[in-house]
């Protein structure tokens, strides 16, 4: 993993690194900028709509809040996964599963006179173990049976939002009958307290933060969390050295599933207070984009999952007041993330020819390390062949 | 069901897999070079939407399509830049471009949903489709559904019994050995990464202008059919021949869920719509289970009638990838 600043200590590098980083995210709006006329919109106008639909009100940047915390839980969860080497495409249908789990127990709990509080706690725990089991069937599946997680993943994914339509439309369906508004709601007391005049929980929020710090902490600063990313950098070696390679596959895929689990119980308790089609709001590919964007830094998660909350909860006035559609936020962010890669390599590639050039000063002296280890490899190089066991 | 509605049936089923065929086939090249284009999904929403935008301000289908194939190849170009000349994740870059693509098909596409544009006209051909049987089944057809027939055979041709092909699956499987040799190891990636993008852009307009024609945003029905094609390529065990069939595999049951409908009223619509997926993973599964080692470990414990048998069996399903697949190359 490059990390600019730990390994080259020079200011002129770092002063390359921080130019070719804000060159990016210039190309992005840009690109998005030529996007929108091309389309025939009026740039300016629409991004000042974005902006005064997150940050315009109080009600608006409450929302903001609200969106980021499921955000947060996946993009800690998929965290874990690529530090293992794994692309977690699954992680959508381990957020709606995770949802699932929790409508479930609180179904079971709300006429059984467990108090509220208690109910919530179990069902959320139950959430985690929905996406949890979801997460774990899909790293079996390619631990196994040689099938890639991507594809799994994306399956499973299908067969979550298939199970909801079918939950809500069938066994779970409002009396009389079942519509794409979702489940009949909870009472009130079945739901995580929010702030007043708001749909914000500061419980979820501080489960989110949380989330990340121990995210954090895990990967950066543990055992596990240096063997880990041993496995997802050299899987061969990881093995050799003794590392149970699979066995850590497979927990990462648990860890992740847990916590988007987490993330659709949060949705169901804390937003909804029922179980709805759309549950995962797209939220777990959005964490995967966060993680590429960050380029798997666990320090730069939250403020970039923050920006894309509000860039998703700004657009959606577009269609209202500028007749756009809504999918521009994902247009956005899809152009932030392409470039931050594409600079990132021609960065890489240059600090290469650079160093080629110039032999490293004495002291801060070695080799230069091949690109092949810069940017998960290991996803890159065991991808479709799925033999992920030895 | 009489003969007649079924043969009819048939041939539809051979016009609706045409796309797919096509996207399979230029997926199928790209792969056998060593370049996992991941973000077929995208570019098959884009180029259908692109292509019907095209086709709808010119009035000409023929524009529409050689914008679809210009719009894929131009992706294509993108990850071929991003992972052969910068180095990144193929994955990475893939997949980033498959979920931009598909939102910037839905948001460019707003101003042409449910418009009116040309659409491709069938073409049946004088004398064969008079023959019984054969004539229905084959002989009246769009000029792209004859193509795709062609294609898969002209494809599977190049590949298997030309030096190009031999020298295009070697950089997909030995990239250094290919390289020693002389081959020119990432101009080849380029080059068929962009013939397998240009092709897929063709895809998208077989649905736009053609099978399913027409822009409708979201409710279009294309979005996941890109996945399906990564995985029937996987299933077809990269070869052209074995990847139509199982295109054709794949719209046969798509067609037999459409006739069953009726009959499983207990069943939602949406849980029907979904059953590739759990399909897909269940044929992925039996393709790639033969390679596991507890198999192989359970199989040796087996009686020897029944484990001759079920190694048969595994070993007839089972399919290896190009050995270079995903990997980068570099001359050093």
């Amino acid at each position: 993993m490059s990390r600019p600043g730990l390994s080259e200590s020079r200011p002129r590098i770092a002063a390359i690194n921080a130019g070719m980083q804000m060159g990016a995210l210039a190309l992005a709006f840009l690109l998005t900028t030529a996007i929108l006329l091309f389309a025939g919109a009026p740039p300016l106008a629409a991004y000042r709509e974005i902006a005064a639909g997150a940050v315009g009100s109080f009600d608006s940047f409450s929302n903001v809040l609200v969106a980021w915390v499921p955000l947060l839980l996946a993009a800690a969860g998929v965290l874990v996964t690529f530090a293992a080497g794994l692309w977690n495409i699954g992680v959508e249908g381990q957020i709606v599963m995770g949802a699932v789990f929790t409508t479930w127990v609180l179904r079971l709990l709300q006429e059984s006179g467990v108090p509220p509080a208690v109910a919530i706690i179990v069902a959320m725990l139950a959430g985690m173990i929905g996406g949890g089991l979801w997460a774990a069937l899909a790293g079996v599946l390619r631990t196994f049976g040689g099938v890639n997680e991507i594809f799994g993943g994306l399956g499973l994914n299908f067969v979550a939002t298939a199970l909801t339509l079918w939950l809500i439309f069938g066994p779970w369906k409002r009396p009389g009958v079942g519509s794409m508004s979702g489940t009949e709601p909870f009472p009130e007391e079945f739901g995580l307290p929010t702030v007043a005049g708001s749909r914000l929980s500061l419980w979820s929020l501080g489960l989110g933060i949380f989330a990340v710090i121990i995210i954090y902490v895990l990967l950066e600063r543990t055992h596990f969390g240096l063997r880990l990313r041993a496995v997802g950098l050299n899987h061969k070696a990881a093995f050799l050295l003794g590392v149970p390679t699979w066995q850590y596959g497979l927990v990462a895929f648990v860890f992740c599933g847990g916590l988007a689990g987490l993330a659709g119980g949060v949705q169901v308790t804390g937003v909804y207070h029922r179980l709805i089609p759309s549950i995962s709001s797209g939220y777990g590919f959005l964490g995967l984009m966060i993680a590429m964007l960050i380029l798997y830094r666990a320090v730069w998660l939250a403020p970039v999952a923050l920006f894309f909350a509000a860039v998703n909860i700004g657009s959606i006035q577009l269609p209202i007041v500028l007749k756009l559609d809504s999918t521009l936020s994902g247009v956005l962010q899809g152009t932030l993330v392409l470039l931050v890669l594409l600079v990132e390599g021609a960065r890489q590639r240059y600090l290469k020819k650079l160093r080629a050039k110039v032999p490293p000063a004495p002291g801060t002296g070695h080799s230069p390390r091949p690109p092949a280890a810069a940017a998960l490899p290991a996803s890159g190089a065991v991808i479709i062949d799925g033999s992920g066991e030895d | 069901m009489d003969a007649t509605t079924l043969l009819i049936g048939l041939a539809g089923v051979l016009a609706s897999s045409a796309p797919i065929v096509v996207a399979v086939i230029g997926e199928t090249l790209t792969e056998r070079a060593g370049v996992i284009n991941l973000s077929i999904n995208g570019t098959l929403l884009l180029s259908a939407m692109g292509s019907f935008a095209v086709a709808v301000t010119t009035g000409s289908v023929v524009l529409g399509f050689l914008g679809g194939a210009a719009i894929g190849a131009a992706i294509a170009l993108v990850l071929a830049f991003g992972s052969i000349t910068l180095r990144q994740s193929q994955v990475a870059i893939g997949f980033v471009l498959a979920l931009f693509c598909r939102d910037l098909s839905y948001f460019l596409g707003n101003s042409y949903m449910g418009q009116k544009g040309p659409r491709l006209s069938v073409h049946p051909i004088p004398l064969l489709e008079d023959i019984p049987v054969l004539g229905t089944l084959l002989f009246r057809h769009d000029i792209l559904t004859y193509l795709s027939f062609i294609l898969i055979f002209a494809a599977s041709w190049w590949i298997f019994r030309t030096r190009q092909g031999l020298m295009v699956r070697a950089v997909g499987e030995r990239a250094e050995a290919a390289f020693a040799r002389g081959a020119r190891v990432n101009l080849t990636r380029y080059v068929y990464t962009a013939l397998g993008g240009a092709l897929v852009g063709v895809a998208g307009p077989m649905f736009s202008l053609s099978v399913k024609a027409g822009w409708k945003g979201t409710i279009s029905g294309l979005d996941g059919l890109g996945w399906i094609v990564l995985a029937i390529v996987i299933f077809g065990a990269w070869s052209p021949v074995r990847g139509a069939l199982g295109a054709y595999l794949f719209g046969l049951l798509q067609w037999l869920s459409v006739l069953l409908q009726p009959h499983l009223q207990q069943i939602p619509s949406q849980v029907l719509q979904v059953a590739p997926f759990p399909l897909m993973i269940l044929t992925l599964l039996l393709v790639n289970i033969g390679n596991a080692e507890w198999v192989e470990r359970v199989l040796a414990a087996l009686p020897a009638p029944s484990r001759r048998l079920a190694t048969r069996v595994l070993r007839s399903l089972r399919v290896v990838s190009p050995s270079s697949l995903g990997v980068p190359f570099q001359r050093d």
